[in-house]
């Protein structure tokens, strides 16, 4: 059993959990993920790793009330354990020679959970960040102060124009663009019609993009194959290929029509989570 | 006493096809105490017993049946678990005809004695009440063993018989390997699974579940850091095939691996009581010749499909199943398209299984592996409707553990390279067996890696 050691909710969609796996502490790198299951008839859910303390032996998630499983996990309380937990998963992310380098990091949504521990690594690594997170408004607007202290610029985008800028994040870096700033690498993590749209616009100028996906899987091992994708006309598995991957190449059409597989069954798990949160007969 | 020339195997009773094939309880039901005293008077005790050297773990298969003629089914049990680790696995997944049975001398005239009938008979009436093996006090040294499929459960078992302190380290939340992931409840019940593993924790095998080697820990640190002397890599055949047809990333295509861990290890037959779903339609495909194709499509049909076809290229004769397995799936009415090699697989708008092209084939010439080369046929092509189409052509090594350790040498196709006596692999102290060595291959044929690389181990770390 994982205990939680902590939980705050960021909004009211998104939450924050410490939990305590110190093996997955001690190995956790940018970019990768774990997979979790809350008990016995749990779903393996796949979280990216927010931040690790390995000296405390915890790992810290982000995540948003998006089904029935992150619903229900969100409503467990800092001292309840979670059934599994298993990490890390995935490839790290790749710097390279970034040091020096600019590079804008895009977070749309919860992937700015995603985005918040990239910043911070990149910084770390010595590259100038600039950031651009978009939300759908003020209210759910997360981790924007925590962010500041590292990047260059934060630039916050709402849909409704209730804090920051109005408009999607993709209008934000066509600004940035615009007025003269010179990217040498992009990273863009959030819904996949996001990341395909920063992709679209950084293709044209030619600047390395990096996406991150996040497909349905079990495993998390490379051996169900059902978090496969096409890039470059090649199918690779985001589990163990990924998560992040060259945003030009990612065949972003069908990602998005495997992710609708089960969008039936979800709604199904979704009504029955709702069910048994209000009392109701259970079936 | 006389023994008993009756030329068939006293039969074992089975679920009835009709209702077996809506349910998931298992087919086979198990010879009653009578049935397995009838069937053991059939074995003609043969001093040289030709039916061991059929065993890979070498199980005393004459000794143990004699004890059950005595009425001494403790110490058949005994006898069993001296070389194996888990019988009443074994009775059930073996391909006994190929192994033990085959060299049966009662074989040549007639059916062989039904040993793996009679293994599992035993171990079903003793697991629950036998006395805990009671293994040699730890000696201090340590074993890490990679994997809690049925080769890394047999080397951890054999291990700590010896004396050594052993630790499993399992990627998934439920150790058993494919026992658990793979093969489905019907053929092999996770409960029995759960207690086979279950004595061995009581002779105190430790298991780590959700641990990755090659990203929770690396072989290396296991050595360097964590003080292990040794280390068995049994982590198996786990990155499935796809063919590279157009169509086979639409919503509605598995590989078997996914669909059997769905329904398996996450239990996807009970959603949305488990949160796991799984999608089978009415119609569905299973592509592919093997046991775990049948496995697939025995699911499938347990699942609700109407129509579940077996899409083979080459002919009955060349497949790979169990011949028992194809006989249970025909029954349960899996039909069976042969020399039938899909093409494409077809999708609607939301990108949704809408069918399979496919194309009849002839066989030709035989190939590198002596089957005969199954070639199309032109002008034969045809378009099955499906909802869901399930990929079963095989796996590959899982890479992780590969990956990640420098100097383990592989073959190209990712297999580790492996003593075939002993396991020693190109590192020192480092063992390896089971499908990550030899590819996909049989539970037994892993097991009896498992002990084969024990025995090296204890040999290594004692100095003799």
């Amino acid at each position: 059993m994982y205990r939680i050691l902590a939980k705050e909710r960021l909004n009211e969609t998104i939450t924050r959990m410490r939990v305590e796996a110190p093996r997955v502490a001690r190995k956790a790198g940018p970019g990768q993920f774990i997979i979790l299951r809350i008990d016995e008839d749990g779903e393996r859910i796949p979280l990216t790793i927010a931040a690790k303390d390995p000296v405390e032996g915890s790992v810290t998630i982000i995540f948003q009330k998006a089904g029935a499983t992150t619903a229900r996990l969100d409503t467990l309380e800092a001292g309840d354990s979670l059934q599994d937990f298993v990490g890390p998963l995935g490839k790290e992310s790749e710097f390279g020679d970034i040091a020096g380098k600019r590079v804008a990091v895009i977070g749309g949504g919860l992937g700015i959970a995603i985005a918040y521990p990239q910043a911070m690594a990149l910084s770390e690594h010595g590259a100038k960040v600039d950031m651009i997170v978009g939300f759908r408004n003020k209210s759910l607007e997360i981790l924007t102060d925590e962010l500041a202290g590292k990047c260059e610029r934060v630039v916050v985008m709402t849909d409704d124009g209730s804090n920051g800028r109005k408009g999607f994040v993709t209008d934000g870096l066509k600004e940035l663009l615009d007025s003269g700033a010179k990217y040498d690498r992009v990273i863009a993590i959030g819904p996949l019609p996001m990341m395909r749209a920063v992709a679209e616009m950084t293709r044209p100028i030619a600047i390395p993009t990096v996406v991150s996906m996040n497909s349905i899987m079990i495993d998390g091992t490379g051996m169900c194959g059902g978090c496969r994708l096409t890039v470059d006309g090649e199918v690779r598995f985001a589990c163990v290929d990924g998560p992040e991957f060259d945003g030009h190449k990612v065949d972003f059409a069908e990602a998005m029509q495997r992710g609708r597989m089960y969008k039936d069954e979800e709604k199904t798990s979704m009504e029955r989570h709702a069910c048994r949160l209000t009392g109701g007969a259970r079936a | 006493m006389k023994p008993n020339m009756t030329p068939t195997k006293t039969p074992m009773p089975e679920q009835d096809p009709i209702v077996r094939a809506g349910n998931f309880q298992e087919v086979a039901l198990g010879y009653t105490p009578e049935m397995a005293a009838l069937e053991a008077t059939r074995c003609l005790n043969c001093k040289n017993a030709p039916c061991m050297q059929g065993c890979p773990v070498n199980v005393h298969i004459p000794d143990f049946i004699a004890r059950i003629r005595e009425n001494d089914l403790a110490g058949a049990y005994a006898v069993l678990k001296g070389t194996n680790a888990l019988p009443a696995v074994c009775g059930r997944v073996c391909p006994q005809e190929t192994q033990c049975e085959s060299k049966c001398v009662r074989g040549v005239k007639g059916e062989p004695v039904a040993i793996g009938r009679l293994e599992r008979f035993v171990a079903d009436s003793c697991m629950d009440t036998a006395a805990p093996v009671s293994p040699a006090p730890e000696n201090g040294k340590r074993v890490a063993v990679i994997g809690s499929g049925p080769s890394g459960l047999t080397c951890a078992g054999d291990l700590r018989k010896l004396g050594y302190s052993v630790t499993i380290f399992e990627a998934l939340h439920t150790p058993g390997g494919v026992l658990v992931y793979g093969i489905p409840e019907f053929r092999l019940p996770k409960a029995l699974v759960r207690r086979e593993i279950a004595t061995l924790e009581a002779m105190g095998v430790r298991i780590e579940t959700n641990t990755v080697v090659g990203k929770t820990v690396t072989v290396e640190e296991l050595m360097q850091e964590e003080g292990y002397d040794a280390i068995y890599i049994g982590s198996g055949a786990g990155l499935p095939r796809f063919q590279g047809i157009p169509g086979e990333n639409l919503n509605g295509v598995y590989s078997a691996n996914e669909f059997l861990t769905r329904v398996n290890l996450m239990k996807a037959y009970r959603f949305p009581e488990t949160d796991t779903p799984v999608r089978v339609g009415k119609a569905a495909a299973v592509i592919g010749g093997g046991n775990v194709a049948m496995d697939a499509a025995r699911c499938a049909k347990r699942l609700g499909a109407e129509k579940v076809y077996i899409v083979y290229r080459r002919g009955e004769a060349e497949m790979p199943a169990r011949r028992e397995e194809i006989h249970h799936a025909k029954e349960e009415g899996v039909e069976f398209l042969l020399l039938t090699n899909p093409t494409r697989v077809l999708g609607d708008e939301n990108g949704r299984v809408t069918g399979m092209e496919c194309v009849k084939m002839a066989l030709g010439e035989p190939d590198a592996s002596g089957r005969r080369r199954p070639v199309a046929q032109p002008g034969s092509e045809f378009t099955l409707p499906l909802d869901t189409v399930i990929v079963a052509i095989g796996n590959s090594p899982n890479p992780l553990v590969r990956s990640t350790t420098p100097g383990l040498e592989t073959q190209k196709w990712g297999g580790i390279i492996a003593d075939e006596e002993t396991g020693a692999t190109s590192l020192e102290n480092v063992y390896a067996g089971g499908d990550a060595v030899t590819g996909a291959a049989t539970v037994i044929l892993a097991m009896g890696a498992g002990k084969k690389a024990a025995a090296a181990i204890h040999a290594k770390l004692s100095g003799h």
